[in-house]
């Protein structure tokens, strides 16, 4: 194997075909490995079988187990082994399979990878991809459904992204495996299956920066990963109510783009995070903490925070209750009390 | 009835519960069983691995001397283990990468690591000192185990490169009751990596003896059930530890995949300074050790041969006081520290917030530096 550091555009654009995110993933993850061999993908199940969710299939059949193979099952070897690849000039892409496997390797990712870099005086970086599946609505059992971005977010040395659409999935993650830091790339297994018209290869916008999905002027909705579409949904029933809302899609929740969403709020006066992690010491409190503090004078209500209950992740009968809807999105905005006299 | 399994008596044998040993306490060289086959490493070699310890030995006291005087926050010494950590590290090439724990600043030393730069963790300085690609060593890592699994995956990317590389990594007795070791013994032997394991077993993890550790007979006996070879050593007796190394490393080069060492040694000083060892250990056990010293055992021998003379000797000591004045100097000095510095190694892409956050601690820095003209 030779090291090549090319990145060409990864040839002509083909027309735009329906695509889901996990075919888009898949795309991605081809592309890279196509155009640079320091690219390497391993994990449980990515081989044969192409991933649990499929994001892996037909990689090995064109890249052979030398570049894509199947792991020993577990997470923390997965991890660490990637960090000693990494060190010797390689680009590994790894999966945790999903949100809750990713446990038994938070030390690897919290004291190495996080760390590498500082702790060698940035003599050593490492570009590795943590790829985890994320958050529920999927009828999933125990331990398949959690949201782990507190985590990951609050962890100084990593860098925290989440897709919500098929374009933005296949242009952040090649952005990520390109990155010389380490990413942690979270994919919204709810949002899987979601199709949009591509024609690839796509580049939406950098990946550290929010966007503004809808436009709006009385309240800014802000969500990532699978609360772009309920913050979407909840805009346009809103509509009936007579409220223009302005949906963000964070994409990074580290870095976390605090220009775009104050200007947004600046506009709107009020704004609004929605999660499925639990609510205490969640993501959203450093969202509202971020707004209040840039523009607490722009505000004319308290920033509100939609997200699961303070509760383990319920079993998939259940879950309904648990995840933030458009309705209850709306009663949130509903107890702003509005006069809209 | 037929269980239908391939049995391969030789691949499943446990390692000797007796240390496999070329040097006997009395510096004599021993024949027969006890050897495991292996043969006594060449005049020459013992020699440069006497020079190593006597060298590092005189490292190590001039460093708890150093930490006792305040200039160093911690230091987990290595008095008693030169000839593990010496014997290991002598059988791996510059081109061949080494994964470090705290404990193994003598083996840093012997990669030609500055004393200064091995140290400055340990004396509250950026946390690895040195360059890990110049030296194709690892950062010294404190989470247990942890830096196995670096050393495995290293070694598979080589072994994809078809870079004849090998990555060496220690751990100490308790870590190997660790996860990460299990995953690192385990991966390394399913991808059959050229990684070679030393679990210095020095008895004691802080205060918890081996016996609470581990119910195997040996730590090498865990190799047997990842499927690799495994072999128990005298951790005292640096011609053992570097010919069972050096076979391990040559075998891993060749594509015969990991090797599991225990060398069974014992650590003198206590786990750091902070430590109190008298509450755990009994003074005549340390006794017992100390007469079992790597250092005497390896002299005898090199006497007993003509191989050392008082020439060497002198020469030799001249080297261990010339490096422990060098370290004297080099954690005397202030070190020169740039607090800005501290937002510059977070990322290798510049962030917004920290450069923020840098500005603030610069318009911080300034203000203080105005006050105090």
């Amino acid at each position: 194997m030779t090291a090549t550091k090319t990145r060409s555009g990864g040839g002509a654009a083909s027309a735009p075909t329906q695509l889901t995110m996990a075919g888009a993933l898949n795309a991605a993850l081809r592309d890279a490995m196509a155009e640079d061999d320091r690219v390497v993908v391993y994990g449980e199940d990515v081989g044969p079988l192409g991933g649990v969710f499929r994001v892996t299939d037909g990689l090995q059949q064109q890249f052979g187990d030398e570049r894509i193979w199947d792991s020993p099952l577990a997470e923390s070897g997965i991890v660490g082994t990637a960090i000693g690849m990494a060190i010797y000039g390689m680009r590994p892409v790894v999966e945790m399979q999903f949100d809750a496997f990713s446990y038994p390797a938070f030390e690897q990712i919290v004291s190495h990878v996080a760390k590498m870099r500082n702790r060698t005086k940035g003599r050593v970086s490492l570009p590795l991809v943590v790829r985890i599946p994320c958050a529920g609505a999927i009828g999933g059992v125990e331990h398949h459904s959690d949201s782990s971005e507190s985590y990951w977010a609050s962890t100084p040395g990593l860098t925290v992204v989440m897709p919500s659409n098929p374009a933005d999935a296949y242009s952040m993650l090649r952005e990520a495996i390109a990155s010389d830091d380490p990413v942690i790339f979270m994919e919204p297994k709810s949002r899987y299956w979601a199709k949009a018209p591509l024609a690839l290869p796509v580049t939406t916008a950098p990946m550290d920066r929010a966007l503004v999905v809808r436009e709006g002027s009385d309240v800014t909705l802000i969500g990532y990963g699978p609360t772009v579409r309920t913050a979407l949904e909840a805009a346009d029933a809103a509509v009936d109510e007579g409220l223009s809302v302005e949906v963000i899609d964070l994409r990074s929740l580290s870095p976390f783009d605090d220009e775009t969403v104050s200007a947004s709020v600046r506009k709107t006066s009020r704004a609004a995070v929605i999660h499925e992690a639990a609510q205490f010491g969640g993501f959203g409190a450093e969202v509202a903490a971020r707004v209040t503090e840039r523009n607490f004078y722009h505000l004319a209500a308290p920033v509100l925070r939609i997200t699961g209950f303070d509760i383990p992740y319920p079993s998939p009968k259940l879950e309904e209750y648990h995840l933030p809807t458009a309705d209850r999105v709306l009663a949130a905005l509903a107890s702003w009390e509005w006069d809209l006299s | 009835m037929s269980l239908n399994v391939e049995h391969d008596a030789a691949r499943r044998a446990l390692p000797s519960e007796k240390p496999l040993r070329l040097l006997d306490n009395a510096g004599h060289a021993v024949t027969g069983a006890a050897t495991g086959g292996f043969s006594l490493p060449g005049t020459e070699t013992l020699l440069d691995l006497y020079r190593k310890m006597v060298v590092a030995r005189r490292f190590d006291v001039q460093v708890t001397a150093l930490t006792k005087q305040g200039r160093l926050a911690t230091y987990p010494s290595a008095y008693g283990q030169e000839a593990c950590e010496i014997g290991a590290v002598s059988a791996i090439t510059a081109d061949d990468w080494l994964f470090p724990t705290y404990r193994e600043s003598v083996a840093l030393l012997t990669r030609g690591i500055d004393p200064g730069d091995i140290l400055k963790s340990f004396r509250g300085d950026w946390h690895s000192g040195y360059d890990q690609r110049a030296h194709r060593t690892s950062t010294q890592t404190t989470p247990l185990a942890t830096q196995a699994l670096h050393a495995v995956g290293l070694a598979h990317a080589a072994r994809l490169r078809h870079d004849p590389i090998v990555a060496l990594t220690f751990m100490g007795d308790g870590a190997t009751s660790e996860g990460d070791a299990h995953e690192a013994f385990n991966f390394a032997a399913v991808w059959q990596t050229p990684t070679v394991f030393i679990v210095q077993n020095n008895q004691f993890a802080i205060s918890v003896p081996l016996s609470r550790q581990t119910h195997a007979a040996t730590l090498a006996d865990k190799a047997v059930g990842y499927g690799m070879p495994g072999f128990h050593v005298d951790g005292n007796d640096v011609a053992a530890v570097y010919a069972v190394t050096r076979a391990a490393v040559d075998r891993a080069r060749a594509g015969g995949g990991p090797t599991l060492i225990e060398g069974l040694t014992y650590r003198i000083e206590a786990h750091t300074n902070s430590d109190d060892p008298t509450r755990y250990r009994h003074a005549r056990d340390v006794e017992h050790w100390k007469r079992r010293d790597p250092i005497e055992r390896l002299e005898k021998y090199l006497v007993s041969e003509g191989a050392l003379t008082e020439a060497t000797r002198s020469e030799i000591t001249d080297a261990a006081e010339a490096l422990a004045t060098h370290t004297r100097e080099v954690i005397t000095a202030e070190a020169e520290l740039d607090p800005l510095e501290l937002f510059d190694h977070v990322y290798a892409n510049p962030r917004a917030a920290l450069l923020e956050q840098r500005a603030r601690l610069e318009a911080e820095l300034a203000e203080a530096a105005a006050e105090s003209r």
